[in-house]
């Protein structure tokens, strides 16, 4: 028995037990992520300091406990960051153990891989590039990523495990049928798979799964005083990057993020929720889609995620 | 409202089945928007759409009809899921596309679903499709066929049209062998018999759909079978002593393990006891279906990937031959005199095989068979004797879903060609 073994066993805490419908999610995904790590050589999890990414690290620990996790961590830096966000994600890197590759937008637009319009332009689309070069230099045979079918029309028609052609592009026309639970790992030269453990979560899963396991997460998720700027009745995070506009108002409102990525394109809302709990209830009042009210790319077009997707996006 | 977990009903995971043409997508939207499953800005984009086209209404099959080529197209390629919820009960739905080119995905949303809803457009009746959907649920283990028979409002909703189509699927299922047919008659266009009953049709004594969805008994019985634990990992790690405490990484995908119990390890059938069941969240006496856990085993016995662990009054079938239904899903078909390898994977296990002799191929529309045709082509039913490399435990697909389901492999260009489930009484 490990020295932390032991004291997991020691220490008493009144946990909840898990929904039926929680525990059965669990043990998907822990079985999904061992199917990972039997079947590729060389997997990495993707990991932004996000609530689903963060969520399914948890997952790897408890796959493989009391063994490590044996995956390292590669994060798409767009150079447009939170900076709480960041710090989490190298707090949580170093308390798991694990090793942290990051590979950045900037590099990529330094090296000419990638043109800009304007240094401030929403980099969330342009990570794609950045990612399938990461994955050509390092070798990954397979991503682990945290995307949930119940987040987009496209996702909700993705494989758990998910093929990607040399191009890094997925066609849904040509996706394997996936019966049961026998995935087909196979890979072709220049091919990799995307593997998704959160599929069949939704968002209150991910949440009720947070407050469960105490999970921490980067501070923006909860309500919190901020400056933002008031665009059209969106209230957009106060930064650098984003260049004012005639009619912005700017004022300190309380509010959180519902999802957070580029900070060029994360929205925040109004919100009082201060805990797990209290943002389960508010998500259960809001009826609003998460990224419908929280992000600016995929309101562009109806189809959006779709061809991100199709250009090799996470 | 999100989808939100109740644990009182617990999950029904059901798919749907028919083509646009029937008003399937329709038909879930509907679902969606009268179980008040549709956020306000999906709803808003959606008022955008029929406003750009000088709609009135909104077109409830946008909900589900998602990728780009789907929209020009007006069909549905792939497999979509959706999830929500009611006061009584959560459901994950598997949305199939009912085109028979694409009958492979009818297959993969069929294979982990309790219940199957088939769309019926009243004024066509049973067709081919609806034989093959009927079939194919039942085939792959759907435990309740749910027929909605549809546009009851272009028939002025009258019981003897309801009548002339109900007849003939009922008695088609009775010759499947299938044991719970629910049909419902309704229009998915004005919502009558789909969330809301029906004033318009009181000659109907059943209930609306969604009420027959909340209350049809989820088919959740792994817990109560014999104890199959694929072996998906064996790990080893320093204890704390300096030795080395050697793990056995998995899932009980049926019946429960504890500690103490004589078990053995399939296909060998060597003899050891379990010492401890370790978890993250602490050591556990006992581990039951869905739970993935991790064992140690009292002997250093010889387990690997692929194993299967069992206790020994409940043993699972050891051989290198069997009998079995399967789909061909490839785009190539499979010539007889081919004898073309594949990879075979059922639960962790994979081994080389062969389809030694195809038996009959079925004709899924009459059910009536050819037999031992020279090729199976892209969404043929066929029943064959499929020989494997090396022997392999399992049991009868109508046991056990994850110890009698299997899928073929090409082994030269990695696509799953076939899904298969395996019978006991033919050896």
């Amino acid at each position: 028995m490990s020295a932390t073994e032991a004291v997991r066993r020691s220490v008493v805490v009144p946990v909840p037990p898990l929904s039926h419908h929680l525990r059965h999610l669990e043990s998907e995904a822990v079985h999904i992520l061992r199917e990972v790590a039997a079947a590729f050589a060389n997997p990495v999890v993707l990991f932004s300091g996000g609530k689903d990414s963060t969520v399914l690290l948890r997952l790897a620990e408890k796959a493989f406990w009391p063994a490590p996790m044996p995956f390292p961590l590669l994060h798409i830096d767009t150079g447009h960051n939170f900076p709480e966000v960041i710090a989490f994600r190298d707090r949580i890197a170093e308390r798991l153990g694990a090793r942290l590759m990051v590979r950045s937008v900037q590099s990529s637009i330094d090296a000419g891989r990638v043109r800009v319009k304007t240094a401030n332009e929403s980099r969330n689309a342009l990570q794609s590039v950045t990612l399938l070069d990461a994955i050509e230099e390092l070798g990954f045979d397979a991503c682990i990523g945290g995307a949930r079918r119940d987040e987009d029309k496209a996702r909700a028609k993705e494989r758990i495990f998910s093929l990607r052609n040399s191009f890094g592009q997925w066609d849904p026309r040509r996706q394997r049928p996936e019966l049961w639970n026998l995935y087909n790992t196979g890979l072709e030269a220049g091919e990799h798979m995307r593997v998704f453990p959160l599929s069949n979560w939704t968002e209150i899963d991910v949440w009720q799964y947070i407050a469960r396991e105490r999970l921490e997460l980067p501070s923006l998720y909860y309500a919190h005083r901020r400056a933002v700027t008031i665009r059209s009745g969106t209230l957009l995070p106060v930064a650098d990057v984003i260049e004012p506009r005639p009619g912005d108002l700017i004022e300190t409102r309380v509010v959180r993020f519902r999802t957070v990525g580029d900070i060029s394109c994360s929205l925040a809302t109004e919100s009082h929720a201060a805990t797990a709990e209290s943002v389960i209830a508010e998500i259960r009042a809001a009826d609003l889609s998460e990224r419908g009210g929280s992000r600016l790319d995929d309101r562009t077009s109806e189809a959006a995620m779709e061809q991100r997707k199709k250009a090799g996006y996470f | 409202m999100p989808f939100d977990p109740q644990p009182d009903g617990g999950v029904l995971r059901f798919i749907t089945a028919g083509s646009v043409d029937d008003g399937k997508s329709t038909l879930i939207g509907r679902l969606l928007h009268d179980a008040g499953a549709v956020p306000k800005d999906q709803l808003a984009a959606l008022r955008r759409i029929a406003a750009r086209q000088g709609e009135s209404e909104i077109d409830l099959s946008l909900l589900t009809d998602g990728l780009i080529d789907e929209r020009e197209q007006g069909i549905t390629i792939d497999v979509a899921y959706r999830y929500f919820a009611t006061a009584r009960r959560q459901f994950i739905v598997a949305d199939t596309p009912g085109h028979e080119q694409y009958t492979r995905n009818m297959v993969t949303g069929a294979s982990t679903a309790d219940a199957a809803v088939i769309l019926v457009d009243v004024r066509k009746g049973m067709t081919a499709q609806t034989r093959r959907h009927l079939y194919l649920s039942h085939l792959l283990g759907v435990a309740h066929l749910v027929v909605a028979v549809n546009k009851m409002d272009l028939v002025g909703f009258a019981q003897s049209a309801y009548e002339a189509v109900a007849s003939p699927i009922a008695a088609f299922a009775a010759a499947l062998g299938a044991n719970s047919l629910h049909l419902v008659p309704l229009s998915a266009k004005h919502g009558d018999n789909v969330v809301r009953q029906s004033e318009r049709m009181p000659w109907h004594a059943g209930l609306p759909l969604l009420a027959l969805l909340e209350a049809l008994p989820s088919a959740a019985r792994i817990r109560e079978g014999a104890l199959r634990f694929p072996v998906q990992l064996v790990r080893r790690v320093a204890s704390a002593e300096g030795d080395q405490r050697r793990l056995v990484l998995g899932r009980v995908e049926s019946g429960r393990l504890s500690v103490g119990d004589e078990v053995m390890v399939m296909p060998a059938g060597t003899p050891t006891r379990i010492r401890s069941i370790v978890t993250y969240d602490g050591v556990l006496a006992g581990a039951a279906a869905p739970q993935a856990v991790t064992i140690e085993l009292a002997d250093p016995v010889d387990i690997r990937r692929g194993d299967l662990l069992v206790h020994a009054e409940s043993p699972p079938r050891v051989a290198r031959k069997f009998a079995a239904t399967i789909c061909w899903l490839a785009d190539e078909p499979h010539q007889s005199s081919s004898q073309r390898r594949y990879q075979l994977k059922t639960g962790t296990q994979m081994v080389p095989a062969r389809l030694e002799h195809i038996v009959e191929r079925i004709d899924v529309a009459t059910l009536s068979t050819v037999p031992a045709p020279e090729t199976i082509a892209r969404n043929d039913i066929a029943r064959a004797q499929i020989a494997l490399a090396s022997p392999i435990a399992f049991d009868a697909y109508r046991e056990n879903r994850a110890t009698g389901g299997f899928i073929l492999i090409d082994a030269q260009t990695q696509a799953t060609v076939a899904a298969g489930m395996i019978e006991l009484d033919a050896r």
